[in-house]
């Protein structure tokens, strides 16, 4: 099983996509996505605790993701 | 007079400054605060020949109008409009332009203020220089003293 997570910016250049499908079964943790994406090609430029948004809301490395939720990993912002 | 958030967007379109500070402006209002982000030609000693920017597009709006939200909170009767531009931005274009207008200066200096220190820390927005010498690299600010960002 495998859950889709949205890249951007430094994060999508790293992995090459900007959607990518992490091997994690559902319900799990954010931390446990972080780790098996940290583990995947491109994985070591991801730090070991990024910003993490669930359905455009930030979340904690500890809240729990369901199947269709929207779960998208953050690099540092730097808008302005 | 309707006071709050009147327009919080991102957009890939040139901002039009003077648009945006009429629709914030009003004659019950006593002052207009403007700020304007804008794309320069020198970061840590590199020139710069231009700016790419890119948002997470359904959160980065939801997060400038939930911040906006928070500054009508603390700042009651300011009347706000912004927007931030994504694309490739060239020297001197507006990323970001903030209106806050208020019966008063304070509230309205200081609610553009609020506005434009939350969305630096909050919206999932990026931006990537593009360099005269043709390198192009992905801006991490927390690399940066917060004064400098």
């Amino acid at each position: 099983m495998s859950l889709p997570v949205l890249l951007f910016a430094s994060y999508a250049d790293a992995f090459g996509a900007r959607t990518v499908q992490v091997p994690v079964t559902a319900p799990c943790a954010v931390l446990d996505i972080v780790a098996a994406l940290r583990v995947m090609p491109g994985g070591d430029r991801l730090p070991a605790e990024p910003l993490v948004a669930v359905n455009r809301t930030w979340v904690e490395a500890s809240a729990l993701v369901v199947v269709g939720d929207e779960i998208a990993i953050i690099p540092p912002v730097a808008g302005g | 007079m309707e006071t709050g958030v009147l327009h919080a967007a991102i957009v890939h379109a040139p901002i039009d400054v003077s648009a945006l500070v009429a629709r914030a402006s009003h004659e019950r209002v006593g002052a207009v605060s403007v700020f304007i982000g804008t794309v320069r030609d020198l970061n840590d000693g590199r020139e710069v020949s231009g700016m790419e920017y890119e948002a997470y597009e359904g959160m980065a709006e939801r997060e400038l109008h939930a911040i906006a939200t928070e500054a009508d909170v603390r700042f009651p009767g300011v009347r706000l409009v912004m927007e931030h531009r994504v694309g490739l931005l060239t020297l001197g274009d507006a990323s970001v332009v903030i209106v806050a207008a208020h019966m008063h200066r304070a509230p309205a200096l200081d609610a553009a203020r609020y506005v434009i220190e939350a969305l630096k820390v909050r919206v999932p927005i990026w931006k990537r220089e593009h360099y005269v010498d043709g390198d192009r690299q992905w801006i991490d600010p927390t690399a940066t003293p917060v004064g400098k960002r």
